[in-house]
């Protein structure tokens, strides 16, 4: 592997979408709006934590997990809870713009086959698209997940929902070690689909299916199917390693350039 | 520098499961610092052929090597060694014309990027416009700067795919005129044209092929082969018996009539001129201009390419 090469591909991509202000656009927005959400959600329910609230309605589980914290505490704790979902959700919905294109668009503007023609490897060639999408999601992603602990104490979160749920092994796991493993999971299915198909909107399309079964994970846990404690999460990001090693080795079996030059008209 | 022995071609895909043969046992031998030109029609398997020498596609069997390595053993040193202009330029339309030369000069590992991306935006006259949009530039402008994207890493070998595809008259001279200068450093150049203009001007041997290779050679030992030499004699009048006159000399190979002029087919052209000259002067004639008759590269080709095989 050479690491020149990948940073050479990197920039390239990255010169290439900053220049697209729509592009730019769609990425920024998404995390923005995603942020958003809890924050306002959280301003709104501030009433509700001072009072007491109702919580008669929360799963029995997290109530007891609530101990000795405040019931209106403890019903903030579990509305925002539902939001770690969102900063789940985004490392796997920003790069798919990306990463989407990256092989597909390549083709439609004939910048493939001198790409090819370079000593660049396919590894080198996959690691380098696979990054350029994967990075900023994750870093837009961690942005967001510090500008919400930041901003929460000043739209109306109490010590005990800042301290319950920014200092919980469960949502830095999630933020920090699980949403790089599902951005780049997300960004190596999507290069597969690119690769193999010839319309970069049908690459679009099917990218965004493929990365259903991964949200359907997040949605399960809105809907209280399953509940994201610690020891899930510990084997969650076990399955995404392992998930994430195999689509990298698959992406590099199944980009084969004779295919992609040849098929391609 | 380019040697290929039996190089084949099949794609999958034909009738019945059969396979398409887009190369047919090529062997060719390009020599260092030749210029070869690579005619076909449509179709007839001139890019396949480029894209095994620059180890984009594997081939079907066969062998073939290229600077000393061999393609299908030796692929990243033979795509670290080659430049290759393809059919399109393929650029990168939101980038600048510099920063398209960076991203190659980087993935082939030039040493000192800036200095080469400088040398080849001054050479192919577009430094003034290094920082504007590649989107912005014409046909030509960016025929060129695919040009310079091939040459970044001084390759001694450079494969081009018709580089005056669907270009106007002034880019092509302009690009040829630069692959002209490019023959003079020495470099071998494997060049793919349908312009049968260009491949007279700038090869020293043509190949003629049409999924298989039909002939190589140069382009006038082609039209020596097929038409002989012929040499016309213009005069002011021509009496029909001066033809047979000139038909009876023992090393004309045939002399014809066409309206005031003689065309004579002759071996030795340079010897025999003088020979004739003199006949025609002692029988009356008054010469007013001797011409070699060139055919075209056009006449040969077609000729080669519709012969049935």
């Amino acid at each position: 592997m050479d690491f020149k090469r990948i940073q050479t591909i990197i920039d390239k991509e990255w010169a290439e979408v900053f220049k697209n202000r729509l592009v730019l656009f769609t990425i920024v927005l998404l995390p923005l709006i995603f942020t958003a959400l809890p924050l306002g959600l959280l301003y709104s329910t501030r009433g509700a934590a001072a009072s007491g609230g109702d919580v008669t309605d929360l799963p029995p589980q997290f109530l007891q997990a609530c101990g000795t914290i405040p019931a209106g505490d403890c019903f903030q704790i579990y509305l925002l809870n539902q939001f770690m979902a969102l900063f789940m959700m985004m490392p796997l919905i920003i790069p798919i713009t990306i990463a989407a294109y990256s092989i597909v668009g390549e083709k439609t503007t004939r910048s493939l086959e001198p790409l090819l023609a370079t000593p660049i490897t396919t590894e080198e060639l996959l690691a380098g698209k696979s990054l350029a999408a994967a990075i900023p999601a994750v870093l837009a992603t961690w942005g967001c997940f510090v500008i919400f602990m930041l901003a929460a104490p000043l739209v109306g979160a109490r010590p005990n929902v800042v301290s319950g749920l920014f200092f919980n092994p469960v949502w830095l796991l999630a933020v920090f070690a699980a949403g790089p493993l599902m951005a780049l999971i997300a960004v190596n299915l999507a290069i597969i689909v690119s690769a193999r198909v010839n319309d970069p909107r049908a690459a679009e399309q099917i990218s965004a299916v493929v990365i259903v079964p991964l949200l359907a994970i997040v949605f399960a846990q809105i809907a209280g199917l399953i509940v994201l404690n610690l020891q899930f999460m510990l084997t969650a990001l076990v399955v995404l390693a392992v998930l994430a090693a195999l689509l990298i080795a698959a992406g590099a079996r199944l980009f084969q350039r004779e295919i992609i030059l040849t098929k391609w008209k | 520098m380019i040697q290929t022995e039996g190089l084949t071609k099949q794609f999958p895909g034909g009738r019945a499961g059969t396979a398409i043969t887009a190369v047919e046992a090529l062997t060719l031998d390009v020599k260092e610092g030749e210029v070869f030109g690579f005619l076909g029609p449509n179709g007839a398997g001139k890019t396949t052929t480029v894209r095994m020498l620059t180890s984009l596609i594997g081939p079907s069997s066969g062998h073939a090597t290229v600077n000393g390595f061999t393609v299908g053993r030796d692929d990243d040193h033979i795509r670290a060694s080659v430049g290759i202009l393809t059919e399109t330029p393929g650029m990168y339309d939101r980038l600048s014309a510099e920063k398209n030369l960076s991203i190659f000069a980087n993935l082939y590992g030039v040493k000192d990027v800036p200095g080469q991306v400088e040398k080849y935006l001054r050479l192919l006259g577009l430094w003034e416009r290094r920082g504007d949009e590649v989107g912005s530039f014409s046909k030509g402008m960016r025929q060129k700067l695919a040009i310079a994207r091939a040459l970044l890493h001084e390759p001694k070998v450079l494969f081009l795919d018709e580089p005056t595809s669907g270009l106007d008259p002034e880019a092509a001279k302009l690009v040829r005129d630069f692959v002209a200068e490019l023959k003079t450093e020495g470099r071998t150049i494997f060049l793919c044209t349908h312009n049968l203009d260009e491949a007279d001007r700038l090869c020293e041997r043509i190949g003629i092929f049409k999924t298989r290779l039909i002939t190589v050679d140069s382009p006038a030992n082609l039209r020596r082969r097929l038409y002989g030499r012929k040499v016309v004699f213009h005069m002011k009048r021509l009496d029909p018996a001066w033809a047979e006159a000139i038909r009876a000399l023992p090393f004309v190979k045939e002399a014809e009539a066409v309206d005031a002029k003689l065309v004579v087919g002759l071996d030795a052209p340079e010897d025999e001129n003088p020979v004739i000259l003199r006949r025609l002067v002692e029988l009356g004639a008054e010469v007013q201009f001797v011409g070699e008759l060139r055919h075209s590269l056009e006449d040969v080709y077609l000729q080669l390419v519709n012969r049935p095989a």
